[in-house]
């Protein structure tokens, strides 16, 4: 009764095919309607994949479908096969739901577009790769999906490739996502020695007989896929590919850079839960990285000046709250956060879009303000999606949000120290997100009248799926509210199955009263966000010029990102260019070409040398035939 | 006196003898390439006389063949002497070393 699962990812992979073979014959439309149809049917089986499951009992989630043996040697074998529980399930509804949106903003973002087939090819695809990562039933299609939707990601940001600028940001995602994959493929090798299989059902099922609690080997496999998600997901240390990623179009930064594809690393660590109870040292890693990046990429995202570049220090933060969230082993937490981020990202992402739609290409939020009157619907929804980033309680970001934070502080796996991490971030993700709402919509009018004179609302087909998109940010959070608000956390106990218990450490417990207490504090923090902000940029807007001036050391140095991205080419970049050059004047050129030439040369050597009995004179061969005559009859005589 | 088999080996081998040391030694294209033919026909002879000596046609058969050859031989190499001394101007054996390694 799940036959109709491979439809699932095959329908984008078929409308990416087309697009992309004859999609230069078509006109606009038919290329929008076969890409929008693709993933809409996509979207359509998810839906149903996802009531189906729902109508199964609780143990009997799982659904494995095995459609092709792929590699069959020795006693490997590993099958192109799809896997429907309860987690891929909510993964399919992200993806297609959000894809489907975001298919649909594009026909009006994209429209003067020339390679309008392209975008669409490229977004089908993108579709279809992400399809396969979580729907794969074993490791290795996880692997084809994440190096696919890698593919699609350095695509789709170098998309405007004439422009130099768009062309580097595309090669460097593709390249630091490389440094992530190799540690990604070292794990699967680890897995494949140590289980013989890399069929997640078979894994996760010996796993606890193979691997001992804590244990090197357990450690060393969750780390090195760790290093993956660091790579994929935009975590310390090799988040700088994501800023630089906004060259791409704003549908892109949407889809792949907020709401999908970047979110993969916290679906494979919640896809390998096992193996990272397993490893309560990777999990604690998996945790300080994920609040460290947290705190970090909103520290950078206070100052920055261009709309789409603070989004995406938020992403980063957001995405470091999400392993925050997989890292204290609240796997379902983290998973709930990915989704409801997905929502309010994308929407704020489609909205910043809109309004750089609206601007003419403006980015800069430095040159927008008072657009409130201008594009009234964009604002609206813009509101939404910041007051939900913000964990303003009620909306779907506060439930999410504050999950991660109450099971940072109170599981087994988590910390206080890592509580108050998260509740600062959390203070500066509202501050930034409220001076970027401010800045843009509020304010001074500080664009000039030829811009002004231009600005519009965005089409209907933009709008139309930023209102879903906010309505879903609203309400989003009460599949998952938490037993302390008189919620029963349905989204956890359906995820449950999915989680396995490793070992039996004593869970802490602790009163409500001071869930709620922290719940409060973290909202608290998050309203003095706000009022700074207000202050900052409504109430007394010369003020920071003045903090600016009087702190410059600091604003300078969070305004250029901490010069991570001058050390790394500083280090690696320029490390690796000079090791390349070190070993091309030394190596290459005295070795290797030595040893080319060298050959060469001998050879014309002795040919030298042998080529003297050649002389051209018949009569001397002859006597030489002679001779060779003589010598063999002497022998044979004699 | 009988003439045996001896007295044609013997003349055979001269025959031989004296058309290697020409080709050897001449420098005329010409004359070396009657040195040849010396010795094929030495060869020829050895054949014959071994024919009749041991009562078989099998010598004599091979007799044909070499002069047949020998006639193909000889129209094709006096041709290209001809031309070599059409465009060198010589037949002089030490002046045509152009393939001198």
């Amino acid at each position: 009764m799940f036959n109709y699962l491979i439809c699932i990812p095959l329908f984008p992979a078929l409308g990416a095919l087309i697009n992309g073979l004859l999609g230069y014959k078509f006109s606009k439309r038919v290329v929008h309607v076969i890409a929008i149809t693709a993933v809409g049917v996509s979207f359509i089986l998810s839906v149903k994949a996802f009531f189906q499951l729902l109508s199964l009992p609780p143990e009997n989630r799982v659904v494995e479908i095995i459609t092709y043996s792929w590699i069959y040697s020795g006693s490997i074998s590993v099958d192109v096969g799809f896997l429907l529980d309860p987690l891929s399930a909510i993964m399919l509804l992200v993806v297609t739901g959000v894809g489907f949106l975001i298919h649909i903003y594009s026909t009006g973002y994209m429209h003067d577009d020339e390679s309008y087939w392209r975008f669409f090819t490229y977004l089908n695809l993108f579709v279809f790769a992400m399809l396969i990562l979580v729907m794969g039933n074993n490791f290795l299609m996880m692997f084809v999906g994440w190096e696919g939707v890698g593919l699609c990601s350095y695509l789709l940001i170098g998309f405007w490739y004439e422009d130099h600028n768009n062309a580097n940001a595309g090669k460097k995602a593709f390249v630091v996502n490389r440094v992530g994959d190799f540690g990604f493929i070292l794990g699967i090798f680890l897995i494949i020695v140590t289980f013989g299989s890399l069929r997640y059902l078979e894994v996760f099922n010996k796993a606890q007989s193979v691997l001992i609690y804590g244990s090197t080997l357990a450690t060393a496999i969750t780390l090195l896929l760790f290093v993956g998600a660091t790579g994929k997901s935009a975590q310390i240390p090799l988040y700088v590919w994501l800023p630089d990623a906004m060259a791409g179009p704003t549908p892109v930064s949407a889809l792949i850079h907020a709401a999908t594809m970047v979110t993969a690393g916290v679906y494979m660590i919640a896809r390998c839960n096992v193996l990272y109870s397993l490893a309560p040292f990777s999990l604690g890693v998996v945790a300080t990285i994920g609040a460290i990046t947290a705190l970090f990429a909103a520290s950078m995202g206070l100052v920055q000046r261009d709309i789409k570049k603070v989004l995406a220090y938020s992403t980063i933060s957001q995405l470091g709250y999400m392993f925050l969230g997989v890292g204290v082993a609240a796997y379902s937490a983290g998973i709930f956060h990915l989704m409801t981020h997905a929502f309010f990202k994308a929407l704020l992402f489609l909205g910043a879009g809109s309004v750089i739609h609206a601007m003419g290409g403006e980015q800069d939020i430095m040159k927008m303000g008072g657009l409130r009157k201008y594009i009234p619907k964009t604002f609206i929804v813009f509101l939404i999606g910041t007051l939900a980033i913000a964990g303003t309680p009620g909306l779907s970001g506060f439930f999410s949000k504050d999950e991660i934070l109450w099971q940072a502080f109170s599981s087994p796996h988590g910390h206080p120290m890592l509580w108050l991490i998260g509740a600062v971030a959390a203070g500066m993700t509202s501050f930034y997100m409220f001076r970027l709402t401010f800045l843009t919509f509020f304010g001074k009018e500080r664009m000039d009248e030829h811009t002004k004179h231009h600005i519009h609302e965005s089409p209907n087909s933009m709008i139309i799926p930023l209102v879903i998109l906010a309505f879903l940010s609203i309400v989003g959070g009460y599949v998952g509210v938490p037993e302390a608000l008189g919620g029963s956390n349905h989204f956890h106990h359906f995820l449950e199955p999915v989680i396995k218990k490793v070992g039996n450490i004593e869970a802490h417990h602790y009163s409500h009263a001071l869930e709620y207490g922290l719940m409060a504090t973290s909202v608290g923090i998050a309203v003095v966000g706000f009022l700074i902000a207000y202050v900052f940029y409504i109430k007394s807007p010369q003020f920071p010029v003045v903090l600016g001036e009087k702190f410059k050391g600091l604003y300078t140095l969070l305004y250029n990102k901490y010069y991570v991205d001058e050390i790394y080419e500083f280090i690696f970049v320029k490390g690796c260019k000079g090791l390349g050059t070190l070993l091309w004047q030394k190596f290459d050129v005295l070795v290797v070409d030595g040893i080319v030439n060298g050959v060469g040369a001998l050879v014309q050597y002795f040919g030298g040398v042998v080529s003297k009995l050649q002389t051209g004179s018949i009569q001397n061969y002859a006597v030489g035939i002679i001779l060779g005559v003589v010598l063999i009859l002497s022998i044979f005589i004699f | 006196m009988e003439i045996t088999i001896n007295y044609y080996v013997i003349l055979s081998c001269l025959l031989f003898c004296i058309g290697a040391l020409g080709f050897i030694i001449r420098r005329n294209l010409l004359i070396c390439f009657m040195s040849i033919e010396l010795m094929l026909n030495s060869v020829n002879l050895l054949f014959v006389a071994y024919a009749h000596y041991l009562k078989t046609t099998l010598g004599l058969m091979y007799v044909f063949f070499i002069m047949a050859v020998a006639a193909a031989e000889v129209s094709i190499g006096l041709a290209i002497i001809v031309m070599l001394f059409r465009f060198k101007g010589t037949v002089d054996m030490d002046k045509l070393n152009i393939l001198k390694g």
